[in-house]
């Protein structure tokens, strides 16, 4: 009996260390990256980044406008791809239970998520930016878009069937139709889950830079212009980061900081977001 | 068997057979349903007595591979007909469930919620039918302060009434009640008891319970399944002290299940 009880807790004991261990390798390369990051990225977040243009090599500027382009595409994005995710997710949800249609959609959907984002980039290019013949922030947002599509519906699937089924069942024995029992009962106890995946997808996409290369490429200028070449973020880091000039290395580091920091506050404040509905349901 | 006991019946089933895919879950029932008055159906698990109740609004329709057949006359009318209303059906006979379902949103909305479908009430009326509804089902006391709540706030003793008046501001004829203490703390299940028996004034009430002597305490007339068969059904009354058949006895003694 003793003999039985040692030999657990020296199986306990090990599966543990190795866990632990496992953790503690995974969180020394996040922590690692995210000291260089901060090491190298506080000092050249100045004022300045948030009030001047992106420069040319050897003068001084900032990264104006990269954040409003990317703030722009980002949200014209998941403006486009939100609605459409919502939607589908919900006929797989609530609709998908017979026929072809659902099982179909789902695996093309499992397919277009782990897409790589360069396919989706080089997609949009071939579709829109070749036919209009120049580069601009609404292909850079039809492409992001079409990475939100993807994220959206499967939370939105995966949250509406947490919704338990007696919830439906009650709303239909009142004589709901399907249509009001989806709208107000189980999208309505899906919501925060379902904001959360958005979030999520929001955060996904704002530090995409392939999907952008090849539609919205750059603009040195300011341009709020969405028909127009657009500057953002995660291009302007590629492009500075890999230039031999100090001052584009500095702001490379700077806005590579503004990505991670808004990236971390998004993913928390879609846990809090998930968090708070659990305990209130 | 049985049909003739029942001197004013709302609810008349003939041959009922329900299908889970292939699995005959309901073998050739027939019963009646006494009008305004409270028929339980008892069983040990598995049994088919909430199959059976879920037939009543067709609630199996949610869900493909589930069918039935034969005959559910209410009022002169098959339910089982496709040609039905579904939801006009389902406005007549309201059903609560085992675990209390409130709906994501404020005390006062879902009661109002199933009046919205079917009645276009001014202001006025829908908050005299809420208090109404809410009274009915001795819940108005505990939360006419906070109206504008959320239900799922409620103790799920609460909550349960909460879905009782849900089921009752439709106004509808029949109430399905489907183990609806099998969730409650003992003072909740006497509350839920008690309305029970206030609620068969106006209604017809079908009750699923897994405790006999709920059934013995509220109902009038007792329904017995095994295996999706109908055993025996009799008064309360008869069926609890002298029972027709052996299994009932068995069951009811506790000698089985």
């Amino acid at each position: 009996m003793l003999n039985l009880y040692t030999r657990r807790r020296i199986y306990n004991a090990m599966g543990l260390t190795v866990s632990v261990l496992a953790m503690l390798f995974g969180l020394f390369w996040l922590c690692w990256i995210l000291i260089t990051l901060l090491d190298h990225g506080l000092p050249a977040l100045t004022p300045v980044v948030f009030e001047k243009m992106t420069p040319p090599p050897g003068s001084a500027g900032g990264l104006l406008n990269a954040i409003a382009g990317s703030a722009m595409m980002t949200l014209v994005g998941t403006l486009i791809g939100t609605p459409i995710g919502i939607l589908a997710g919900t006929y797989l949800a609530e609709f998908g239970q017979r026929g072809w249609m659902a099982p179909v959609t789902r695996f093309i959907n499992d397919v277009l998520l782990s897409a790589p984002s360069i396919v989706i980039g080089l997609f949009v290019y071939e579709i829109y930016v070749v036919r209009v013949k120049h580069f601009s922030g609404w292909a850079g947002a039809l492409a992001l878009s079409i990475l939100v599509i993807p994220i959206v519906i499967r939370t939105t699937e995966n949250m509406l069937r947490l919704v338990p089924s007696t919830l439906r069942e009650a709303a239909a024995a009142l004589g709901a139709p399907q249509w009001k029992v989806i709208n107000f009962v189980t999208l309505r106890a899906a919501r925060a889950g379902i904001i959360t995946g958005v979030l999520l997808a929001v955060a996904r996409i704002s530090g995409e830079t392939a999907p952008l290369l090849f539609t919205s490429l750059n603009n040195q200028f300011w341009s709020s212009n969405m028909d127009q070449p657009m500057a953002n973020l995660p291009v302007v880091i590629f492009q500075f980061a890999m230039s031999p000039y100090e001052d584009w290395q500095k702001l490379a580091w700077a806005g590579a900081l503004l990505i991670t920091v808004s990236v971390l506050t998004l993913n928390i404040l879609a846990r809090v977001l998930f968090r708070q509905s659990a305990t209130t349901h | 068997m049985d049909i003739e006991i029942i001197a004013n019946p709302k609810i008349t089933i003939k041959d009922l057979n329900f299908f889970y895919g292939n699995y005959r879950a309901l073998k050739d029932i027939n019963l009646s349903i006494a009008e305004k008055m409270v028929t339980a159906f008892i069983g040990p698990s598995g049994c088919g007595k909430s199959t059976l109740l879920r037939t009543f609004n067709r609630m199996y329709q949610l869900y493909p591979k589930q069918k039935a057949t034969g005959e559910i006359m209410l009022d002169g009318e098959n339910i089982l007909d496709p040609k039905q209303d579904l939801n006009m059906l389902r406005a007549k006979i309201g059903m609560v469930f085992q675990k209390p379902t409130p709906f994501p949103m404020s005390i006062y909305d879902n009661i109002a919620f199933g009046v919205k479908l079917y009645e276009n009430l001014s202001k006025h009326d829908m908050e005299a039918r809420v208090e109404w509804a809410l009274r009915k089902a001795a819940l108005w006391g505990e939360v006419k302060d906070k109206l504008k709540q959320s239900g799922t706030g409620l103790s799920g003793g609460q909550q349960q009434r909460l879905c009782i008046a849900r089921a009752i501001a439709v106004k509808p004829q029949v109430l399905l009640l489907d183990e609806p203490t099998s969730a409650l703390d003992p003072i909740s299940t006497a509350h839920i008891e008690k309305l029970i028996d206030e609620l068969k004034e106006d209604f017809t009430i079908v009750i699923v319970t897994h405790n006999m002597q709920q059934a013995a305490r509220i109902s009038d007339y007792t329904a017995y399944m095994y295996l999706g068969d109908l055993i025996e059904l009799g008064e309360t009354s008869t069926v609890f002290t002298n029972p027709k058949r052996k299994e009932t006895e068995d069951y009811i003694t506790g000698r089985f299940g």
